[in-house]
């Protein structure tokens, strides 16, 4: 049985959206695909060292709010300083609690599964970030990079 | 069933953590043991037998009792 191949693309970068990639490239590795993700954009923030990640309350009326509280806050409400950070830590508590693992944790365990990392090399510089800010044992490289995987690969996603 | 040669509680873990676990533990293991997995994550049914089926590996039982999930599985 030859390799099955997933190739993904993670362009966001809140607390939210940082779980589709990594769920499923980890996923897709134990089962025994080989995997590639390009982060590109926001989806940069998804290699830090220090990720320190948010959700945001604000535009998104699909987020369920704790404890009845889109009653007493309207959308209006969601834009307070400080609301951002707590909905956050809200939501960190509540997935831990849940038995959900951290993002770290499964970027950690795609890493261990020889899932590839790669960083959009035009937004580092577009963004002017160092490789420093990056955690180890990831690439560098561009979207002709991308495909030369991704052209031959079983299932191809846009996150 | 019982007899099995390693046992992993998944216990209180969510998706896809169970999955991964349990491979990890999988990987561990000889051609031929068996591996015992306890979970509480009610989709880990539908998707130990994914995974069984698209690794080769073998689903010898899978159960519920007590709100608790049971697998046997035998490295392929």
């Amino acid at each position: 049985m030859s390799e099955k191949k997933l190739a993904l693309i993670a362009t966001k970068g809140t607390l939210d959206w940082a779980y589709p990639p990594f769920i499923l490239a980890s996923t897709a590795a134990a089962i025994g695909y080989e995997v590639q993700i390009f982060f590109t954009f926001y989806g940069l923030q998804l290699l830090k060292k220090d990720m320190n990640l948010k959700v945001s309350p604000l535009g998104n009326p699909g987020m369920p709010m704790p404890m009845g509280m889109d009653k007493w806050f309207p959308t209006i409400g969601t834009a307070i300083p400080g609301m951002e950070a707590m909905m956050s830590s809200m939501m960190k508590s509540k997935m831990k609690s849940k038995g959900v693992a951290s993002v770290a944790e499964l970027r950690d365990l795609c890493q261990e599964a020889d899932v590839k990392l790669i960083a959009c090399q035009m937004t580092v510089d577009l963004f002017d970030m160092q490789p420093s800010e990056f955690i180890d044992g990831i690439d560098y490289a561009g979207a002709a990079t991308f495909f030369e995987f991704a052209g031959e690969s079983d299932v191809n996603l846009f996150i | 069933m019982s007899e099995y040669t390693e046992k992993f509680d998944a216990t209180g873990l969510n998706c896809p953590l169970p999955i991964l676990r349990s491979k990890k533990v999988l990987s561990s293991m000889n051609t031929g043991d068996v591996l015992y997995v306890i979970a509480t994550d009610s989709g880990s049914v539908k998707d130990f037998d994914a995974f069984c089926k698209q690794t080769g590996n073998q689903l010898l039982e899978s159960s519920e009792a007590d709100g608790k999930y049971h697998y046997y599985i035998k490295k392929a």
